[in-house]
């Protein structure tokens, strides 16, 4: 499949695009993995446009003619965004989330909105109210979640390049199972503008494609400073328009990558890799060693917090999501049923009917969680638990250049199999969520793709996005050598 | 209602600030008279995605309401979430302040003039910024309406909130307070009193150390006194019938001045506070602080004080012209021209007590009479040109209708007459009122009152009375 930096390239400088579009169409028409809830219907029509360089479609922009797909927890104006509940089911927001306004302007046609677990609450993309988005590699087992339909178009082609959101491993843990690239960029990187709030504090936009110059590009178009995210931190120099400039990445050689391995001090913490399958464990040593066979070294070390990462992280999220949610009655946008009450009454049966069990689930755990008497036993010690764990990740990257885990601890399982078991689907986020918490950027490459798809994750400081593709970059050169 | 034993009141006082935005979003401020649900976007509707983006104006302005209520101004300032459904709450919460609030421990003295002491300290407890919610509109009335309209132009305009201690002991020390609350909030140019709705108070009341009632929703000032004392009388009569009060929170129905118990529902929330995660801390620094502090003018305190040396002026005349700064200023400008002692009385007297009796605000007032007219009627009533009562006769037109003081007086008739002309008509008076001519010279003094009210009747009030006084008593004395 066509790479979004070289498909930019060859429409930018004259060829067409609305084949491509056609052909992903057609799979997307042909395809059983479900990973789309609305196609936009506009999208031939602006690839025509720009094919003809009308509209105002002037011919450059970084992602010109290549179509991107659109996780559907991101406001898209016009185009229905449902998060994959009930409740939004019809809703059409009037304005587009800072980050697909960034994508139109860079010239990219946006397929379309992808699948997802209900709000982003879930691993597997089996809690939408869509059904579930089947794996590319496996139709009997999970894409991963929650932004499993992006990762699970780009595996299938029915798309180049995605958007997906990251709360507490939502794009590399798809990534990881869909066998592609994802990164989470470090908390304040994106705007947020736009993306349906999940958990505030812990998500980010990030980009995932199937290459690691592809998530470099669209990196740099999302990562635009914007004043209306007031928890965007803004990167100098100052009048640049973004927060991440890819050019470094884009221009640097695999073999340059790989050459620049050498004396790159890689930390791989224990407890990361402790009960992990047997699959997984093969594949990330292999990579490893691969790296240490190109003059990295590394060492296995401890993170003390790691072990209350996953407790506070749920904390955390659930709190705030009990109070995000809160604005879903179906009173100004959104699910309504025939039968009004007064308005206690009738809040109460839309939210009933229109959220999924999980959902539930969540805005009563995290209702409890910030209620009077339980706050400082939950909340605020989860707080202070985020404050070690960032902390630990600092002193870990005095002595490290970069963190390398498995990004899942186990290959992608079957549906069905953990959905009726909520803590066992919670445990699975073990090696992701520990990273939001701390705010780091995170990235999970593929270093195993058969029999199912293994991901290995890679850790940076704060704002060490460059450094951490990079990295990648000569990984994925190394893994795409291992793999033929 | 006079000074109650035990009586323990807090109030909690919201006010509108005056900025062009709202607090969270570039919607216009100015909503009133606006089609409903037209002043909003994305933010203050709270769709999905939509992200609040603090506005520094309204966080100036509340740092110098802080300031000027003396508290002391934290340098770290954090916004909350207040968690509560209610449909004119586009998020299901409100954001709000909790720990970490823009100013504590402040003090604000009042003048209730009860003799022994009559300046109070009401403390401060704390000032913070949060928004306003949109605005229920039930067609009909409350009770009978079959369905409720919101309005969100209202969703997200800034408040300044500001909580006391509960030293305040009567309804009438309340509705004291909230008035000085006013001027300074006035003064600080940051509040429009006259908007509807700018002001909304919500009081607490404990009688003998008894469990405290909240009452909610009060809007006025006046509202705040009937609904204190309504509680009082109600929780007296419960205790007198051996009754116990109960906490609860109480509703103010301003229509038939009584407050009605909530339903447990509706009041017993568990707000579950928690930092506003789209917004980051404030720092306030000392810089800030002291610019803000250099751009606080002289408050109603102050002005009263400097009035009394400045203009020589009592302390009644001085705290009547300070409480509202518009007025302070229609004075300074009438006393830079003429005799600030006359001007002090024809304003805090004469023009205060005509906008009173008309419930108008001296902002609305100066629409109708300036300054510069003001000046105009005291000049002619100096140089004796018009009597007393055509001044307030031309001040009251003014106030009712506009116009020009020259003009009124002219159409009216109301220049003074000529000493020839008052001489005829006090001798008209004495030829036709020979029984009271009689009783004045048998040395009944009350028939002179009688006569110069006559000469007044004749010349349609234009005589100077004290000049048709000294006419009869020359020509029947
Ligand atoms: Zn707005």
């Amino acid at each position: 499949m066509l790479s979004a930096v070289d498909m930019s390239e060859r429409v930018r400088s004259g060829e067409n695009c609305e084949e491509i579009l056609h052909e992903i169409y057609e799979r997307i028409r042909s395809s059983e993995l479900n990973c789309y809830i609305t196609l936009n219907d506009k999208a031939l029509d602006e690839a025509v446009q720009i094919d003809r360089r009308e509209g105002g479609k002037s011919g450059c922009g970084k992602l010109l003619g290549v179509p991107v797909a659109v996780k559907d927890c991101i406001s898209t104006r016009g185009i229905r965004t449902t998060c994959a509940s009930r409740i939004l089911n019809d809703y059409v927001p009037p304005f587009d989330a800072t980050v697909v306004a960034a994508l139109r302007e860079e010239g990219a046609i946006i397929v379309g909105k992808t699948n997802m677990d209900e709000f982003c609450m879930g691993s597997t993309t089996e809690t939408s109210y869509f059904g579930p988005t089947l794996n590319p590699h496996d139709t009997s087992r999970v894409p991963g979640g929650s932004s499993g339909g992006s990762a699970a178009a780009i595996a299938a082609g029915e798309t180049i390049i995605a958007l997906g959101s990251d709360t507490g491993g939502s794009i590399r843990c798809p990534a990881a199972f869909c066998g592609v690239v994802g990164l989470k960029p470090t908390y304040g990187l994106v705007s947020r503008y736009g993306l349906i709030a999940y958990a505030n504090s812990l998500e980010q936009i990030g980009p995932m494609a199937s290459s690691v110059r592809d998530v470099a590009l669209l990196l740099d178009v999302i990562s635009l400073k914007d004043r209306r995210d007031s928890t965007q931190v803004k990167l100098p120099p100052s009048d640049a328009r973004t927060n991440f400039n890819a050019d470094s990445v884009l221009g640097m050689s695999g073999d340059d990558a790989i050459s620049s391995l050498k004396g790159l001090r890689i930390g791989v913490p224990a407890e990361f890799v402790h009960g992990i399958s047997k699959d997984v464990e093969r594949a990330f040593w292999s990579a490893i060693h691969a790296l240490e066979d190109e003059g990295a070294s590394y060492e296995e070390m401890h993170m003390d917090t790691m072990k209350y990462a996953l407790a506070a992280y749920y904390i955390i999220a659930m709190s705030e999501a009990s109070s995000n949610l809160a604005r879903y009655d179906g009173l100004r946008y959104g699910l309504r049923l025939n039968r009004d009450d007064d308005w206690h009454t009738t809040f109460s049966r839309i939210r009933g009917e229109g959220f999924g069990e999980e959902v539930k689930r969540r805005i009563i755990l995290g209702t409890f969680a910030l209620s009077a008497g339980y706050y400082g036993r939950y909340y605020l010690k989860a707080l202070k638990v985020r404050t070690l764990v960032k902390r630990e990740f600092e002193s870990a990257f005095r002595k490290y250049d970069v963190l390398a885990t498995p990004t899942m601890p186990m290959t992608p399982f079957r549906l069905g199999e953990r959905i009726k078991d909520p803590l066992s689907l919670y445990l699975v986020d073990v090696n992701t969520v520990p990273i939001n918490l701390a705010g780091v950027p995170a990235i999970s490459i593929p270093c195993a793709l058969s029999p199912l798809p293994v991901g290995m994750q890679l850790i940076a400081s704060h704002f060490e996005e460059e450094k951490l593709l990079k990295v990648a970059l000569a990984c994925e050169n190394l893994m795409n050598a291992h793999f033929l | 209602m006079g000074d109650e034993k035990g009586v323990k009141i807090g109030l909690e006082c919201h006010a509108q600030l005056l900025t062009k935005s709202k607090l969270f979003c570039g919607c216009s401020s100015d909503y009133r008279n606006a089609k409903p649900n037209t002043h909003v976007c994305p933010v203050c509707l709270g769709l999905p995605g939509a992200l609040p983006v603090i506005n520094m104006q309204a966080l100036r302005y509340a740092i110098k309401v802080a300031i000027a209520l003396q508290c002391e101004i934290q340098h770290k300032t954090l916004f909350y979430r207040k968690n509560y459904f209610y449909p004119d709450l586009p998020r299901g919460f409100q954001i709000s302040q909790y720990d970490y609030p823009i100013g504590l421990n402040g003090k604000v003295s009042i003048e209730v003039g009860d003799g022994e002491c009559g300046e109070r300290i009401i403390r401060i407890k704390r000032v913070h910024l949060e928004e306003d919610p949109g605005k229920l509109i039930y067609p009909g009335t409350i009770s009978t309406s079959k369905y409720v309209l919101v309005d969100y132009n209202r969703s997200g305009i800034p408040l300044v909130e500001i909580v006391t201690e509960p030293d305040l002991r009567t309804p009438r020390e309340a509705r004291i307070f909230l008035a000085k609350i006013r001027s300074i909030l006035e003064y600080l140019g940051v509040f429009n009193g006259d908007l509807e709705g700018a002001m909304r108070v919500d009081a607490n009341i404990s009688l003998g150390g008894g469990e405290r009632v909240e009452i909610k929703n009060i809007s006025s000032l006046k509202g705040v006194e009937r609904a204190l004392s309504y509680e009082i009388t109600r929780q007296r009569n419960m205790m007198r019938r051996g009754m116990k009060i109960t906490q609860e929170t109480r509703f103010y129905d301003e229509e038939r001045g009584v407050t009605v118990a909530m339903r447990t529902k509706e009041f017993e929330q568990d707000y579950r506070y928690f930092p506003e995660p789209d917004l980051v801390e404030i720092r306030i620094d000392d810089s800030l602080i002291a610019s803000l502090k250099a751009e606080i003018p002289e408050m109603p305190d102050e002005k009263m004080r400097r009035f009394i040396s400045q203009y020589s002026l009592g302390s009644e005349h001085a705290r009547a012209l300070t409480e509202d700064i518009h007025i302070a200023d229609f004075y300074e400008a009438v006393a830079s021209e003429i005799d600030p002692q006359m001007s002090a009385t024809w304003i805090a007297d004469v023009l205060k007590g005509e906008l009173n009796y008309r419930d108008m605000s001296m902002r609305e007032a100066m629409k109708r009479i300036s300054p510069n007219d003001m000046v105009r009627i005291l000049r002619y009533l100096k140089a004796g040109e018009i009597a007393e009562r055509a001044a307030v006769e031309v001040i009251r037109e003014m106030l009712d209708h506009g116009g020009s003081p020259d003009e009124i007086i002219k159409r009216r008739g109301l220049a003074r007459m000529s000493m020839e002309e008052l001489k005829i008509a006090v001798s008209e008076v004495i030829h036709e009122n020979n029984a009271a001519v009689a009783d004045l010279k048998s040395g009944r003094k009350e028939a002179l009152n009688f006569l110069v009210g006559q000469v007044m009747k004749k010349t349609g009030g234009r005589a100077d009375p004290k000049e048709a006084r000294k006419l009869l008593e020359e020509r029947l004395l």
